[in-house]
């Protein structure tokens, strides 16, 4: 006879920044079948309207540390960080899909619902406080993001990469899945807490081990991190652009922040086995990501590969450990969110006879014909490069920082050998813009108002970021506070 | 009386089976069909835990499992489907479209 399992008492207000975005995708489903049927320009907006709701009631949230649904959910500072950087990216993405859906003409409401959907799956994978959770909102975030990769469906790359984002994606989840049983029975818990206390009592049982082994799989693989990034390239050049960026930014930093909360509260015990294995990953991930960049001619390619180096230089920051490793982490997802959403974007907005512009050498001559356009796009590469006085610089600075005081001399150094090697693909594209001349039809851009707006929003974003960094770096190490009791 | 470990082995067996199915297979339905079985191993791995531990948090898991996965069924054939349609045949070689 098993007890009697009294009903969780309901506080929706812990999930409102993620109910607003789920009603939000809801309205834009609705609309989508209501008049005008002829023209959707008008979803962007409520999608738009969506996500500013919730970024309203994130700052109204923010300093809270609430927990219910019998600790499944958390709403601290962490998690309302993670939620401020999503939607965020998710705001831009929105804004800049009006502008690149409108003009080849797919607009659509599923889209946009699409998005929100898997916008809410991130936000609930920065509140998960129970391993279950953990995975229902992986795979609410994932199995939407499959659907947008393969959205053009008239074009065999997209649904290639839509193909190989599923199964390999499920392949991992299931990695992911196994993981979280043998945790489970390892320690008869799913909650994050209690497998801390259950953990505590043993040491290091290798049934956790194999657990945390195959979780790590499962994570790896959402932020493809070499050996498990060999979808990324791919996926990232036949999906369109739009998702491209959203995939780049917003499903990382979800996946980051569960994997973080996982192995920085659940799996403390086993912190000196998660530190060496991620020690040999970040290694690997930075210097892998950095190389293969430097063969590349399509952008969209070169992105995909320097977003992988970028995953090792986080990952570098959680071999740290302590209190300024995670927090710097988070802030160079911040500041990786700005650059990343913001280089794509400029991306999408490019076009050269009527198809899309993604090879390096369709940007040639473009500071000749669209000098801010060039600008904008070569102050990102100059953040990912980090180049101060820009985002990039200060978060690679914090996060260099924070892994020589942990005593990590040769990881770092490793980075900063990394860092110096990828300045020569970032520097190629600038050369391309302002030193040559296109041969053929030049890149015609014709932003509209929405994409104009995104791209302004993103230059601010990264030089602000990179002028005023104490406050967005306090606000990082606020963030990580309850995940160190 | 079947002891726990048993399930265990079994479950880490399909589970095997699965990863290899995923690795050597071809024929993107296939796959498809070796994941579901890793997803299925994974679940009976939670009802013997839990049964083990004597809670029903291992069972009510596999609720939650089994409802992903027929959302991941949903969605994988309708992107077979969406692909075929395109091509008319049904390899994973056949997706290269894109090499490094």
């Amino acid at each position: 006879m098993s007890p009697v399992v009294p009903p969780p008492a309901v506080a929706l207000g812990v999930l409102l920044p993620v109910l607003v975005v789920l009603a939000a995708a809801a309205v834009v489903l609705v609309l989508d079948v209501l008049p005008p049927r002829d023209s959707k320009a008008h979803l962007g907006g409520v999608a738009l309207a969506g996500i500013i709701g919730a970024l309203l009631a994130i700052v109204m949230r923010w300093g809270t540390d609430a927990r219910a649904f019998r600790d499944m959910v958390l709403l601290d500072t962490y998690a309302l960080y993670f939620d401020l950087v999503i939607c965020y990216a998710a705001a831009l993405i929105v804004m800049f899909s009006m502008d690149y859906l409108g003009r080849t003409g797919s607009e659509s409401g599923e889209y946009y619902s699409l998005l929100l959907f898997s916008t809410a799956g991130m936000m609930l994978m920065a509140s998960a406080g129970d391993l279950i959770v953990v995975f229902l909102a992986l795979e609410l975030m994932s199995l939407s993001l499959y659907v947008l990769a393969g959205f053009f469906k008239q074009r065999l790359t997209s649904g290639e990469a839509s193909m190989k984002y599923f199964l390999l994606g499920a392949f991992a989840s299931s990695f992911l899945l196994y993981g979280i049983a043998l945790i489970y029975g390892a320690t008869g818990s799913t909650n994050l807490d209690r497998i801390a206390a259950a953990a505590a009592t043993r040491n290091a049982e290798p049934m956790v081990l194999i657990g945390l082994a195959m979780m790590l799989v499962g994570f790896g693989f959402k932020i493809s991190s070499v050996p498990f990034h060999m979808w990324a390239p791919d996926v990232y050049e036949g999906a369109p652009t739009s998702v491209t960026a959203f995939i780049a930014t917003g499903s990382k930093a979800a996946a980051f922040a569960a994997m973080i909360r996982v192995l920085v509260v659940a799996l403390r015990g086993a912190q000196p086995d998660w530190s060496a294995l991620l020690w040999a990953l970040a290694a690997l991930t930075m210097t892998v990501g950095n190389v293969v960049a430097l063969a590349q001619s399509n952008l969209k390619r070169l992105l995909a590969y320097s977003s992988i180096a970028h995953v090792g230089y986080m990952l570098m920051g959680l071999v740290a450990g302590g209190g300024p490793g995670p927090g710097a982490v988070l802030f160079y997802l911040l500041a990786y969110t700005f650059t990343t959403v913001g280089a794509f974007g400029a991306i999408a907005l490019c076009a050269r006879a009527g198809e899309e512009a993604v090879e390096v050498s369709d940007y040639a001559g473009l500071a000749r014909r669209h000098p801010v356009l060039a600008a904008t796009l070569a102050l990102f590469f100059l953040s990912l490069i980090g180049i101060p006085p820009l985002a990039g610089f200060v978060a690679k600075f914090y996060l260099f920082g924070a892994a020589v005081r942990a005593g990590y001399i040769w990881l770092t150094v490793i980075a900063v050998l990394n860092s110096a090697v990828a300045a020569y693909y970032y520097l190629r594209v600038i050369v391309y813009m302002y030193m040559r001349e296109p041969d053929g039809e030049p890149v015609a851009v014709a932003p509209s108002l929405a994409g104009g707006l995104a791209l302004t929003l993103a230059v601010a974003g990264i030089v602000i970021l990179g002028l005023m960094p104490a406050p967005f770096a306090d606000l990082a190490q606020v963030a990580v506070a309850p995940l160190l009791r | 009386m079947v002891p726990e470990s048993y399930y265990l082995a079994l479950s880490a067996v399909l589970f095997s089976i699965g990863v290899v199915g995923v690795i050597i297979r071809r024929n993107p339905l296939v796959i498809f069909m070796s994941i579901e079985l890793m997803l299925n191993a994974a679940n009976l791995a939670f009802v013997a835990f839990g049964h083990r531990l004597g809670s029903n948090d291992g069972q009510a898991v596999v609720f939650f499992v089994m409802a992903v996965a027929a959302a991941e069924v949903a969605v994988g054939l309708a992107i077979i489907v969406a692909i075929f349609r395109l091509r008319r045949r049904l390899s994973v070689d056949d997706l290269s479209l894109m090499r490094w």
